[in-house]
């Protein structure tokens, strides 16, 4: 393990002559983003592409009596309206389960309703008309006659026995319930000198991609072929799912996916929508395309963290922790969303509280409720935020209880970082943390102490600053562990394909996607390094089911890890592929020899012994020239899986400082810190970037982002003025630091980092604000957001 | 409802651009959907987020909240535009080198309004360029990378870099 600064480069035993691992070159191909020239699915225009628009269910239950579409159909533009009954015909319905989530239970879902629509947004009827405003304005002609049934709205009440079951055939309101136990938590919390109990509320939110939500299907029955352009992050897992419920074998199925305008987990789901629009290409024979608008992504792209955890720590006087307890509710929505499920938030809760401290006493209960809201699935970090903020602020309650420092406490309880391989309170494995040493460098990096000096002052004068502090460890680098052993046809290997051109440049195909976080770049200083090129001698292939290998995409922080040691690989297969040949043209042993920027060289002396172009000329064009029998192999493939470890844990700590104006209760936040360990860092910058978003992402968690709904199941805020983002102005400038413990399990050793900011974050501005108000005596904030209203509330002021 | 057209004349990019709209039509569709100047975005239809920013006449503006017909005899540059003419070469090379963008979405209105900044000369605090960006909803960066950037390239047209 090595702490290294924040400024570039991080090099490792990887580095070799012209490497680029642990380097900050920039990303490829920014050019034509910065010129308005990218391709986002929603520029793609087609030949003969019509476009659709969905009427949507204003009740949040509602039985459908009847549909008149009549009127619709009349409308100028419009080419085909399409109703729930009509579109099942060409699309089969979807259970959201996966096995390994045992007795988690869902209802088929259809890709449009029909009978009964069970939220406020879901699609009811599809209109597809020349142009997207003709089929808005034909929406506006279908009659849908509904009956309003009850909506169960609150998850609290969702299981009780006068509630309505939201769909009988499966007996009751409860989706999955996970009950655990380890250790003896009775016999901690006994021990204990203080407990803390206390119930920690987390607000529903969602994604806002900048870009919203696309698809272009485009249905050809010359080629019997079905080519979707998709913002997605898994090409491959769609792939699979359009031709099970299409009815097609996945050969016909091609998923391009160019530029994506944001994903965070939001565009790895299947959408009803985005179903019914490939269903209708397939029916009307011809492109059609759906572009979700603002508010329909507000009630239909998955919201996330709607948690209710009641949670209990015991400690002793010395801050040693004893036990700990929560009890997890959440309400999901009227389906488990496909096929990922929506169980695994309120499972990666259970999973990760506790985090990476030693006391094994634990108890954990979750339980996932239906209801008529939105559905909710696997937003950026997954559980994290939920499981950091209860563990996290549980801490330091207990720590202002028994009057201890808040990294005091931390440092008496994390594991050791020589007792790795460890495992958390709830038997999660850790190859390797560094909890100890990120704390260290972080209260280095932030003058802790100094600003405990500055608070202190400043408070003399009536200035309430805090500051807050939160260690993550976060699940990276997926195995088959997460999706594939439940069933989900999820791919948890990645493959890359690099192949030499006629000129020495190479190819690289890979199964990982571009979603903006630089998978590009990441994957082109892999192989360019082990091939041994520069890397504007590498082409990236990506994001297109025929051209790519077999792979699961980008989600989980695996890109990097999974796809970068997979193109690793394949560039060092190709190494020793062109070495092989070069060493037929030179009468020379091929280990001798290696291969630096472009060049064949040998490799003790570094003397150029033959270009990659000549190389390439002579193997394409005069093979002929060859000596007998030996033929040229310019291309590899290479696969990789994580096999040892189910995932590649990373960890860190994040500090926030802030200022609390107790007249307005407005927050200024005034800095963050975050310290993180991702294993081998292949690009610093990149992974600083994903940690200063990630935070911010989680600073919107924790201060404005809430999508309200009434008690009818009517969504209050679906609009960028109502519902609050992150803006440039309120956001503080992250300071990122790192510690590199790489992973074993791969030779690269690198783990992911692209959630991480996010994971800690909230619980982080959370404890900083209990922090500011501690000395005013104010009721510690656990309720998320924390809107100006609720600390003027703790602070008795309204 | 539809079926009130206009007969416009514009400039964009240079370009003299004559078109039957929709009354109804917004800018950015119009140039998006018409002349497939894909560069303005949409991402609020709102005014909110920014990423439909264009300049009429050399002023701001966002393209979901002006209609096509209002910009007879106007002159538009959007993105594509102000890039072929290299105005913003140096900004652009700073947000490639400082990773100010992600997917990118929100680059082209980021670019425009951090340039209206630029325009006026001197190096702005970190603070007034926040500001500036402050109608301009980035959800990947967390904005001090953008900050940064613009930063860099105040301070290099000033001639006062550090
Ligand atoms: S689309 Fe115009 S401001 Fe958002
Ligand atoms: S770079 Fe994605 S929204 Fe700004």
């Amino acid at each position: 393990m090595k702490i290294v600064e924040d400024s570039p480069p991080i090099l490792t035993a990887l580095d070799r002559p012209n490497s680029y691992i642990g380097r900050s070159v920039p990303r490829p191909n920014l050019a034509r983003l910065m010129q308005g020239r990218a391709q986002y699915v929603s520029d793609v225009v087609l030949p003969r592409m019509a476009h659709v628009a969905f009427v949507r269910s204003p009740h949040a239950h509602a039985a459908i009596d009847s549909i008149d579409v009549s009127a619709a159909k009349q409308a100028p533009g419009v080419i085909a309206v399409v109703t729930g009954a009509e579109l099942a015909k060409v699309i089969t319905p979807w259970v959201g389960v996966l096995t390994h989530l045992k007795g988690l239970k869902s209802a088929p879902q259809n890709a449009l309703a029909i009978d009964r629509a069970c939220w406020a947004g879901e699609a009811v009827c599809a209109v597809v008309a020349r142009s997207r405003a003709e089929a808005e304005d034909a929406c506006e002609r279908v009659l849908v006659d509904y009956r309003e049934l009850p909506a169960v709205t609150d998850p609290e009440t969702a299981l009780d026995p006068g509630t309505p079951v939201i769909h009988p055939s499966i007996g009751d309101n409860l989706c999955f319930e996970r009950v655990h136990s380890a250790g003896d938590p009775d016999k901690g919390f006994a021990e204990a000198d203080a407990v803390v109990e206390t119930t920690f509320l987390f607000g529903r939110h969602t994604g806002v991609t900048n870009e919203p939500r696309a698809i272009v299907a485009d249905w050809n029955p010359g080629d019997a072929r079905l080519t979707v352009y998709q913002g997605t992050q898994a090409p491959h897992m769609m792939q699979n799912l359009f031709a099970k419920h299409l009815g097609l074998e996945e050969q016909q199925i091609r998923v391009v996916t160019k530029d994506v305008g944001g994903s965070f987990g939001i565009k790895v789901h299947t959408y009803a929508d985005e179903m019914a629009t490939v269903a209708l290409a397939k029916l009307l024979k011809r492109p059609v395309k759906f572009v979700a608008d603002r508010i329909e992504s507000f009630v239909t792209d998955i919201h996330a963290r709607d948690h209710r955890v009641t949670a209990k720590i015991g400690v002793k006087n010395d801050g040693t922790i004893t036990a700990w307890e929560i009890d997890d509710l959440t309400g999901i929505g009227p389906y488990s969303v496909y096929p990922r499920t929506s169980g695994i938030e309120a499972n990666q809760v259970v999973n990760l509280t506790g985090g990476p401290y030693t006391c094994g006493n634990y108890r954990a209960r979750a339980r996932v409720v239906f209801q008529n809201k939105n559905v909710m699935c696997q937003y950026r970090a997954v559980g994290h935020p939920i499981a950091t903020a209860v563990t996290e602020g549980l801490i330091e309650l207990a720590a202002a209880k028994i009057g201890m420092d808040p990294l005091a406490i931390r440092r008496r309880n994390l594991i050791a970082d020589d007792a790795h391989p460890s495992q958390g309170p709830s038997g999660i494995k850790f190859e390797a943390l560094s909890n100890h040493a990120a704390l260290a460098h972080l209260d280095s990096m932030m003058n802790y102490a100094g600003l405990r000096a500055e608070q202190a002052q400043l408070r003399k004068q009536g200035i309430y600053r805090g500051i807050g502090f939160a260690s993550f460890v976060e699940v990276t680098n997926p195995s088959a562990a997460f999706y594939g052993v439940g069933g989900a046809r999820i791919s948890a290997q990645d493959g890359a394909t690099v192949r030499l051109d006629s000129t020495g440049a190479i190819y690289c195909h890979t199964g990982v996607s571009e979603q903006g976080q630089g998978a590009e770049a990441v994957i082109a200083q892999c192989v360019a390094t082990s091939f041994g090129v520069s890397m504007d001698r590498v082409r990236i292939v990506m994001g297109d089911t025929d051209n790519t290998p077999y792979g699961g995409g980008t989600w989980a922080s695996r890109a990097a890890g999974i796809g970068g040691e997979a193109a690793w690989q394949a560039g060092k297969a190709l190494r020793q592929n062109v070495l092989a040949v070069a060493g037929s043209i030179l009468q020379a042993k091929p280990e001798t020899m290696d291969i630096r920027n472009g060049v064949v060289v040998d490799h003790d002396s570094g003397k150029e012994r033959i270009g990659l172009d000549e190389v390439a000329r002579i193997c394409y064009f005069r093979p002929d020239t060859l000596p007998a029998g030996v033929q040229a192999e310019l291309i590899a493939t290479r696969h990789y899986v994580p096999r040892a470890w189910a995932f590649a844990f990373t960890n860190g700590i994040q500090a926030s400082y802030l200022e609390v104006n107790t007249d307005s209760g407005f927050v200024k936040l005034l800095k963050h810190w975050c310290v993180e360990d991702c294993g081998t860092v292949i690009n610093p910058q990149l992974v600083d970037e994903q940690v200063r978003g990630g935070v911010v992402q989680g600073i919107g968690a924790a201060l404005f982002e809430q999508c309200l709904y009434d008690e009818r199941g009517q969504m209050l805020n679906g609009n960028m003025a109502d519902y609050l983002v992150p803006m440039a102005v309120e956001m503080p400038d992250i300071e990122v630091g790192h510690v590199v413990t790489p992973t074993a399990d791969s030779e690269l050793g690198a783990k992911g980092a692209g959630e991480a900011g996010t994971a800690g974050a909230p619980g982080c501005v959370m404890n900083a604000i209990n922090d500011a108000l501690r000395p005013m005596g104010a009721a510690p904030l656990t309720d998320m957001p924390f809107t100006p209203d609720k600390i003027l509330r703790a602070l008795g002021k309204v | 409802m539809s079926g009130h057209d206009c007969d416009i004349t514009l400039t964009v990019n240079g370009e003299r651009v004559t078109e039957r709209v929709d009354a109804r039509q917004t800018l950015v569709d119009f140039l998006r959907d018409d002349l497939i100047l894909t560069g303005s975005h949409v991402g609020c239809e709102h005014g909110v987020c920014g990423a439909c920013t264009v300049r009429v006449d050399g002023v701001l503006v966002r393209g979901c909240l002006m209609l096509a017909a209002q910009c007879d005899g106007a002159h538009v540059e959007t993105i594509e535009g102000v890039s072929d003419l290299g105005e913003i070469a140096d900004l652009q090379a700073a947000f490639e080198k400082r990773n100010a963008l992600q997917c990118g979405f929100c680059t082209p209105g980021m670019l425009l309004t951090a340039q209206e900044l630029l325009a006026r000369g001197g190096v702005p605090s970190r603070e007034t360029i926040r500001e500036q960006i402050s109608g301009n909803y980035c959800r990947c960066t967390g904005y001090q990378a953008i900050v940064d950037a613009i930063e860099s390239v105040a301070q290099t047209r000033a001639g006062a870099k550090r």
